[in-house]
C-alpha cells in the first residue's frame, strides 16, 4: 500500500471513530448543561442503539422502520431513566448521582446480556457494503454514512437550540434555571427532554457505528470514557467543542494504532482524558466558568 | 478505638477463630478467604468513600498492581514471595501518589471518571504487556507465600493469614476514624470548603487516605495471587473495581464495619446463588440502582433512623 493510501485510510477511520466520540460527547453535554450531571450511562445508549437494531433485524421490517423504532425505544429508555431515577434523586448529593448513573449503566448492559448474551453482533447496515475506491484504497461506504449522519445531527442540533422554542427553553434552563422557571419554563420537563435527546443521539451513534465495529453488551463503559474525554477536551457544555475534540481523539487513536502501537490504541484517549482532567479541566476550547454542580 | 468497636473486634476475632473449628469443608473455607481478601480492600475503600467522601472507581487497579507485581517478580524473576509483596506495596504507593495527587483535586463525577480512566489504563497494560503479564490468558504458576519459613499451602493457612491481616487493617482503620485524622476526613466528606476554611489541610488528608486504601488493595491483591497461584486481567478489570465500590455502598456508607459486611454479602451470594453466575452484571447494577433510589444514605442510615424512631416512640410513651 502506498503512503498516501495508508494516510487516507488512517484519516478516514480516525474521523469516523471520532464522529462517534463526538456524538457521545454531545450527549454528555446536553445532560450536563441541563443538570450538571455527568451521565455515566451515556455509552450504554450507543450500545442500546446498535443492539436494538440487532434485535429488530429478526423481524424483517424495512431498514428505515427499524432505525426509527430503535431511536424511539432508546429515547424512551432515556426518558424513563430521568423520570424513574434522576428526578426522584434530584436533591441528593453528587456521590449518589454518580453511583446511580453508574448503576443504570451496569443495569442496562446487564439487561442486554440477559437478552442477547455475551457475543458480539453485527447490526444491519443502511446501505450495501460495496467498497468505494478512494486514493488508492477502498473504503466501506458505511464510513461515509457515519460522517454524513454526524454532520446532520450537529446541524439539526444547532438549529434546534437556536431556532425552536423547545430548544431555546432547554438552553434557557441550562443558563439559569431559576430565571427560566420565572418566565414559565418547567425545568424538570426540560431536563426530561434533554435526557431523551441525549439518549436518541447516543442511539444514532450506535446504529451507524455498529455495522463497522460490531457491538456487544459491555462496550458502553469504554465509549463512555472516550466520549467523556472528548467532552472534557472540547470544554464541557460546548457542542462544537465536542465535535472538534471528538475528531481529534479519533484521529489520534487511528494514527496511534498505525504508527505507535495497535495494542495500546485504546490507551491513548484515556491518557488524553487524564492529562486534560489533571492539567486543564476546562478543556482546550472551554471557557473558564464557575458552575454550580 | 472506642469501647463499642473494641467489643465488636473481639467478637469478630472469636468468630474468625471458631469458623475453621466448626467448618471443615474446604470450599466454604475458600469462600471465606475471598471474603477476607475483598474485605481488606473495602475497609480501605470505606475510609476513602465513607469518611473522606472521595469516589474511586479504580481500586481494582491497585489490587491488580499488587497481584501482578507479586506474580511477575516471583514467576519471571524468582523473587521471594514476601519480598515481591513488599515491592508491590512500594510500587502501589508511588502509583497511588502520582495518580491520586492530581485526581483528588477533582470532585464528584470528574474524580469518578479520572479513577475509572486510570483503572482502565491499568487493565490495558495488564492485557497488552504480554512479556511481563502473559496477556489476557493470565499469569500462571505463581508460587505459594511462605512466612517465617512455613509455606502456606492449604485453605486454612490462607484463611488464617488473610483474616489476621484483615483484623490488623480493621483496627488501624477504626483507630484512624476516631483520631484527629479521622475527624479531618469526616469534615472533608461533609463539606470540603468548610473544612479547608477551618484550617484542615484537605489535600494532605485526602492523598494520605487514598494511598493507604491503595496499599490495602495491593496487599489484598498479592494475597489473591498467592492463594490462587494465578491472576488474569479480567480478575482486576473495572467491573471488579465497581463491584468493590458496590460492596462498600451495600454496607451502608456509615462506617468501616459496613464495608466488611458488604464484602461478605457480595462475595458469598454469587457463590451460593447460581443465578449470580450468569446474571451477575444485571444483579449488581440492580442492587446499586435500588440502593441509591430507596436508601441513598445507605442501609446504615435506614437502621439508624429506625433506631431513633423507636427511641422517640419509647420516650413518648413514657411521657
Amino acid at each position: 500500500m502506498t503512503l498516501s493510501a495508508q494516510l487516507a485510510q488512517y484519516v478516514i477511520s480516525g474521523i469516523t471513530i471520532g464522529c462517534i466520540y463526538a456524538m457521545v460527547a454531545i450527549g454528555f453535554n446536553i445532560i450536563f448543561n441541563s443538570t450538571g450531571i455527568i451521565n455515566l450511562a451515556q455509552g450504554e445508549f450507543v450500545m442500546l442503539g446498535a443492539m436494538s437494531m440487532v434485535l429488530l433485524s429478526h423481524f424483517h421490517i424495512p431498514f428505515l422502520l427499524t432505525f426509527l423504532i430503535s431511536i424511539v425505544a432508546v429515547g424512551i429508555i432515556g426518558g424513563l431513566f430521568q423520570r424513574l431515577v434522576i428526578d426522584p434523586l434530584r436533591n441528593e448529593s453528587m456521590i449518589v448521582l454518580v453511583f446511580v448513573t453508574l448503576g443504570v449503566s451496569i443495569l442496562l448492559s446487564g439487561s442486554v446480556m440477559f437478552i442477547l448474551g455475551k457475543e458480539p453482533y453485527l447490526p444491519p447496515a443502511m446501505i450495501s457494503s460495496q467498497p468505494i475506491p478512494f486514493l488508492g484504497t477502498a473504503i466501506d461506504p458505511q464510513y461515509l454514512v457515519v460522517m454524513g449522519v454526524t454532520l446532520t445531527v450537529v446541524v439539526l442540533l444547532t438549529l434546534f437550540f437556536e431556532k425552536t422554542i423547545l430548544g431555546q427553553a432547554i438552553k434557557a434552563c441550562s443558563i439559569n434555571r431559576m430565571a427560566a422557571s420565572l418566565v414559565g419554563i418547567n425545568p424538570r420537563k426540560m431536563i426530561f427532554f434533554s435526557f431523551v435527546l441525549s439518549a436518541v443521539i447516543g442511539a444514532i451513534a450506535g446504529i451507524v457505528i455498529g455495522p463497522i465495529t460490531m457491538m456487544e453488551y459491555d462496550r458502553g463503559p469504554m465509549l463512555c470514557l472516550k466520549g467523556f474525554a472528548a467532552a472534557v477536551l472540547g470544554g464541557l457544555g460546548s457542542i462544537h467543542g465536542a465535535v472538534l475534540a471528538g475528531l481529534m481523539l479519533g484521529l489520534l487513536e487511528s494514527f496511534g494504532a498505525g504508527y505507535v502501537s495497535s495494542s495500546y490504541k485504546d490507551a491513548l484517549p484515556l491518557i488524553v482524558l487524564l492529562a486534560v482532567l489533571f492539567w486543564k479541566p476546562t478543556g482546550l476550547f472551554g471557557v473558564t466558568e464557575e458552575r454550580e454542580i | 478505638m472506642g469501647k463499642k468497636n473494641l467489643i465488636a473486634v473481639l467478637v469478630l476475632a472469636i468468630v474468625i477463630a471458631l469458623f475453621p473449628l466448626l467448618v471443615k469443608n474446604d470450599y466454604y473455607r475458600s469462600i471465606m478467604v475471598f471474603v477476607g481478601i475483598h474485605a481488606m480492600v473495602t475497609v480501605g475503600l470505606a475510609l476513602l468513600l465513607v469518611y473522606a467522601g472521595q469516589i474511586s472507581l479504580g481500586h481494582g487497579a491497585f489490587f491488580g498492581i499488587g497481584a501482578y507485581t507479586s506474580g511477575i517478580l516471583t514467576v519471571k524473576f524468582a523473587a521471594n514471595p514476601l519480598l515481591a509483596l513488599v515491592m508491590g506495596i512500594v510500587l502501589v504507593i508511588i502509583v497511588a501518589y502520582v495518580i491520586g495527587k492530581p485526581s483528588l483535586k477533582l470532585t464528584g463525577h470528574y474524580l469518578a471518571m479520572a479513577t475509572l480512566g486510570f483503572g482502565w489504563l491499568a487493565y490495558i497494560f495488564f492485557n497488552e504487556q504480554t512479556n511481563l503479564t502473559d496477556g489476557p490468558s493470565g499469569l500462571i504458576g505463581i508460587p505459594q507465600l511462605s512466612l517465617l519459613g512455613i509455606e502456606l499451602d492449604t485453605d486454612l493457612d490462607y484463611y488464617i493469614v488473610v483474616w489476621l491481616l484483615l483484623l490488623i487493617f480493621l483496627c488501624m482503620a477504626l483507630n484512624i476514624t476516631r483520631s484527629r485524622v479521622g475527624r479531618a476526613l469526616r469534615s472533608i466528606g461533609d463539606d470540603e470548603i468548610a473544612a479547608e476554611s477551618l484550617g484542615v489541610d484537605t489535600a494532605k488528608y485526602k492523598i494520605q487516605v487514598f494511598v493507604l486504601s491503595a496499599v490495602y488493595a495491593s496487599i489484598a491483591g498479592s494475597m489473591y495471587a498467592y492463594y490462587l497461584n494465578f491472576v488474569s486481567p479480567s480478575d482486576v478489570n473495572i467491573f471488579f473495581s465497581i463491584r468493590l465500590v458496590i460492596m462498600v455502598v451495600i454496607g451502608g456508607m456509615t462506617n468501616v464495619w459496613g464495608a466488611l459486611i458488604g464484602a461478605a454479602v457480595l462475595t458469598i451470594m454469587p457463590e451460593v446463588l447460581t443465578i449470580f453466575e450468569d446474571y451477575d452484571v444485571l444483579i449488581f447494577g440492580g442492587i446499586l440502582v435500588l440502593m441509591m433510589i430507596f436508601m441513598p444514605k445507605g442501609l446504615g442510615s435506614k437502621l439508624a433512623s429506625l433506631e431513633t424512631l423507636i427511641q422517640l416512640r419509647h420516650s413518648r410513651r413514657r411521657s
